[in-house]
């Protein structure tokens, strides 16, 4: 018989016995806890399992989350009691060295780097420079085509809508809406003709279509004649973030925007009455044709919807 | 058993050494990459035992399944805006004109097998990541362990914050829905209210004029590849910076500056932060299952003349949502410019302050306390009651904003007007974080000349003596808080094989 065939115990270096309690389990009964950590653990392997073949027959969603997620949850129970209770309880201790090296040591890492390498700028200073230079004008210079290819610089569309002298008030489905067609607090969403459709007409020539009254509808002074037969419009889109003004409380006259409750009152120009919009919504001059359609009689007199830096940047732009 | 075979099997095993195969390929490892010396260390690293140590596990994995998740919803997301005609099991929307990304979510949701869960899990993984992160980060706030030497670890999960704020924002959005379509044209105001540069930024990140059709494709990229690669980066940095620096531990029993208690890495960490890295998966499928979330075919595909009532962001979008609905509408307008305050201020400026002065913490504590020293063991927060305090007003500010993102459905649930909840939540969000911030020293105070606090309670046991006196005495400890009494010990280096059968002579027992 070889030394192989020996007996050999486990022994710990740091004279721990084997019965030392810290290398005991924490869990009083361990075979108790063994068996229940059995159960939970083949419960979640079924559950796994079950997930599979519900996976195999397009079972409902919930079904597949159900089982998927009781299995993994039973497996890590029943892993945590594993470590919990039947590992060894600790605690066991580690030393924490210090991260800083002796002063010997930093100094010469500081020298190398300072010494050695200021020698060298030193030397060449026009070198370092010149390099110096290049590389961070480089650094600025890649930005700008990547900055400048990224999107258009943003003029005309910021500053104008589609809506023209003449532009027939449409509505999402492209039916031009003539004055027959709402009743006295009545709203409905309309665009430029043409441009019910596009991702630009939604976004920016949304307009709000409403009837107030019988009567030709003065909102504010010099705006006598934008609003025939109590036919009244706004831009849709909210002044405070560019959101759709969807809700019209039409008891209060108000339009609600529902993203921050900003309300506009559209009997008096939709200046603000509530909530963090800045500004009233720009409205839109209306005029009706001998065919009784709502045309507009210009462009918005100023940029719609949020403000931004050169919002002014307009011609005959008084807001 | 011929004795051919086993003197074989003898010699096998002789050849193998004492811890046969796997022995064999540690050797073969260290023979090419050196680790046996490391990798002892390692297998011997002390995780200490506190349940707060868990916050940062939570964020770790869900960001795993995070990664699982994503990658097969790539397989079937389509990043394109062009329109399709909708053809699907879900016959309400049939033969809508819809962008291909709405389209292909609703085809994860209805035909992929096992998508809809995909999705969901996805969706409430990233809403328990940023949560976790930011649970975890009060943990290292309110404990002191961003305290040098750590804080560039604290810089880093900072970092990581925003990183997951902003690449679940853009995930959000990658469905093209309705809800979300309306968060990108707020994120578009947003970028367009910063004074000077605001139009171009706006204009250069969506392509144009809003909505731009380089929207879905760049968000795509954004969220799928870049963000996650420099999340991945940073938590390796993070996790490697723990390893380097070890972890921190509440004061106790044998537990110093120069050392550390608790749980070696193997098996006792393994098994349990493995088991936890399932808990966390398991919870996610579960809420996957049970609870909707995003429900994308009830909003509908993004129009931009068209809105819900009551939307509201993910909940970590909240707090700036409450901000831009509470800040008055003050637009500065001169200079032949405008300068959009009213969304500028609560939007840009507001959480520029907020994360900054985060940033800036570690180094204004040591400014103002003067302590260099470098620090492993933890504070209790009662024990620095001027920090805990700000951290609770900080924090009751920022929930009181996050409340302010539901003024309108708090008018309607409580039946008041809008204008008494408006008003009453820009007073709340001024006034609560006033008071909090004493209240929170007070209790801080009394907590220090409380004995004992933190520890377990013990029932009293209530006497009667002679006298007719009566008298409480504590019980002892539990049984289970006993083992935490015991001293440290280094972990046991065993170096010797299991014992073999007895063998007797001419048997022997045979090799597995």
């Amino acid at each position: 018989m070889s030394d192989l065939e020996e007996h050999r115990t486990p022994v710990s270096l740091n004279g721990l016995s084997e019965d030392d309690l810290r290398l005991q389990p924490l869990a009083k009964n361990p075979q108790t806890v063994e068996r229940v950590i059995a159960v939970t653990f083949l419960f979640g392997t079924l559950f796994v399992a079950a997930f599979g073949a519900s996976f195999w027959v397009n079972a409902k969603p919930w079904i597949l989350g159900a089982t998927m997620g009781a299995g993994l949850f039973l497996l890590g129970v029943g892993l945590v009691a594993w470590g919990k209770y039947l590992m060894p309880r600790g605690p066991f201790v580690e030393e924490r060295h210090t991260l800083a090296n002796s002063d010997a040591d930093r100094e010469a890492f500081a020298a190398a780097i300072v010494e050695r390498g200021g020698s060298v700028v030193k030397r060449r200073k026009m070198l370092a420079g010149i390099l110096g230079g290049g590389m961070g004008i480089f650094g600025i210079v890649a930005l700008f085509p990547l900055l400048r290819s990224l999107g258009p610089l943003p003029k005309g569309t910021l500053f104008h809508t589609d809506w023209r002298k003449g532009s027939y008030a449409v509505d999402q489905t492209g039916r031009r809406v003539n004055v027959g067609d709402l009743a006295i607090g009545s709203i409905v969403t309309v665009f430029p003709e043409g441009t019910e459709n596009s991702d630009r007409g939604q976004a920016v020539d949304q307009t709000v279509l409403i009837r107030i009254s019988n009567q030709n509808f003065t909102t504010q002074k010099g705006r006598e004649t934008w609003g025939p037969m109590g036919y009244v419009a706004y831009s849709k889109l909210c002044t405070h973030l560019g959101c759709p003004v969807g809700l019209y409380e039409q008891q209060l006259q108000l339009l609600v925007c529902p993203c921050h409750q900003s309300m506009f009152n559209v009997t008096n120009g939709a200046i603000p009455q509530f909530g963090p919009a800045p500004r009233p919504l720009p409205q839109l001059p209306l005029y009706i044709d001998s065919n009784g359609n709502i045309r507009a009689q210009a462009d918005y007199d100023q940029p719609v919807g949020p403000g931004f830096f050169e919002r002014h940047r307009v011609t005959g732009s008084k807001l | 058993m011929s004795d051919a075979s086993a003197t074989n099997k003898r010699a096998q095993r002789e050849a193998a050494g004492p811890y046969g195969k796997i022995g064999q390929t540690l050797n073969e490892l260290d023979d090419r990459l050196g680790i046996a010396k490391g990798g002892r260390t390692f297998m011997d690293k002390i995780f200490p035992d506190h349940w707060s140590f868990m916050l940062g596990e939570i964020a770790l994995y869900s960001f795993v399944i995070l990664l699982v998740t994503g990658v097969f919803l790539t397989l079937y997301f389509v990043p394109s805006v062009a329109t399709v005609i909708y053809h699907g099991p879900y016959k309400p929307m049939d033969g809508q004109r819809v962008t291909e990304a709405w389209d292909s979510t609703m085809n994860i949701s209805f035909t992929v097998r096992g998508g809809l869960l995909m999705r969901q899990m996805h969706h409430w993984a990233c809403d328990i990541f940023v949560g976790a992160i930011v649970v975890h980060m009060a943990r290292v706030f309110f404990t002191g362990a961003f305290r040098k030497p750590r804080e560039l670890n604290w810089t880093i999960g900072l970092t990581l914050l925003i990183l997951a704020i902003g690449n679940g924002f853009l995930g959000y959005s990658l469905p093209d829905d309705l809800v979300s379509g309306t968060g990108i044209r707020i994120a578009y105001s947003i970028m367009e209210s910063i004074p000077f540069v605001g139009s171009y930024l706006a204009f250069w990140v969506f392509g144009g004029n809003f909505p731009g059709t380089a929207t879905i494709p760049r968000f795509f990229i954004l969220h799928v590849l870049i963000l996650p690669l420099v999340i991945l980066g940073l938590v390796g940095g993070h996790l490697f910076l723990l390893v380097r620096q070890k972890h921190t531990q509440f004061p106790g029993k044998g537990r110093t500056e120069k050392n550390v208690v608790g749980s070696p890495m193997f098996p006792v960490f393994i098994a349990k932060t493995t088991g936890f890295l399932f808990i966390v998966g398991g919870i996610t499928a579960l809420l996957g299952a049970f609870a909707q979330i995003n429900p994308i075919w009830q909003f509908g595909p993004y129009d931009a003349a068209r809105i819900s009532y009551a939307v509201q962001p993910d909940w970590y979008m909240g707090f700036l949502d409450g901000a831009l609905r509470i800040w008055p509408s003050w637009s500065f307008m001169g200079f032949g410019h405008t300068i959009p305050l009213e969304v500028f201020i609560p939007a840009v400026i507001l959480p520029g302050i907020i994360f900054n002065v985060a940033y800036l913490w570690p180094l204004l504590e040591r400014k103002f306390t003067k302590d260099n020293e470098i620090h492993h063991l933890l504070d209790r927060p009662s024990d620095r009651p001027k920090r805990t305090a700000f951290g609770v007003a900080v924090l009751v500010f920022l929930a009181m904003l996050h409340i302010a993102s539901s003024t309108d459905v708090i008018a309607n649930f409580f039946h008041l007007s809008l204008e008494s909840t408006l008003w009453g939540m820009r007073i709340l969000v001024i006034v609560t974080p006033i008071i909090a911030y004493p209240l929170a020293y007070k209790i801080c105070k009394e907590m220090q000349s409380y004995r004992g606090g933190g520890k377990r309670k013990t029932p009293n046991i209530v006497s009667r003596t002679a006298e007719g006196e009566y008298v409480a005495t504590p019980t002892p400890a539990y049984g289970e808080d006993v083992g935490h009494e015991l001293d440290a010990t280094p972990v046991p280096t065993y170096i010797e094989v299991e014992p073999d059968e007895p063998v007797e002579s001419g048997v022997r027992t045979v090799d597995r």
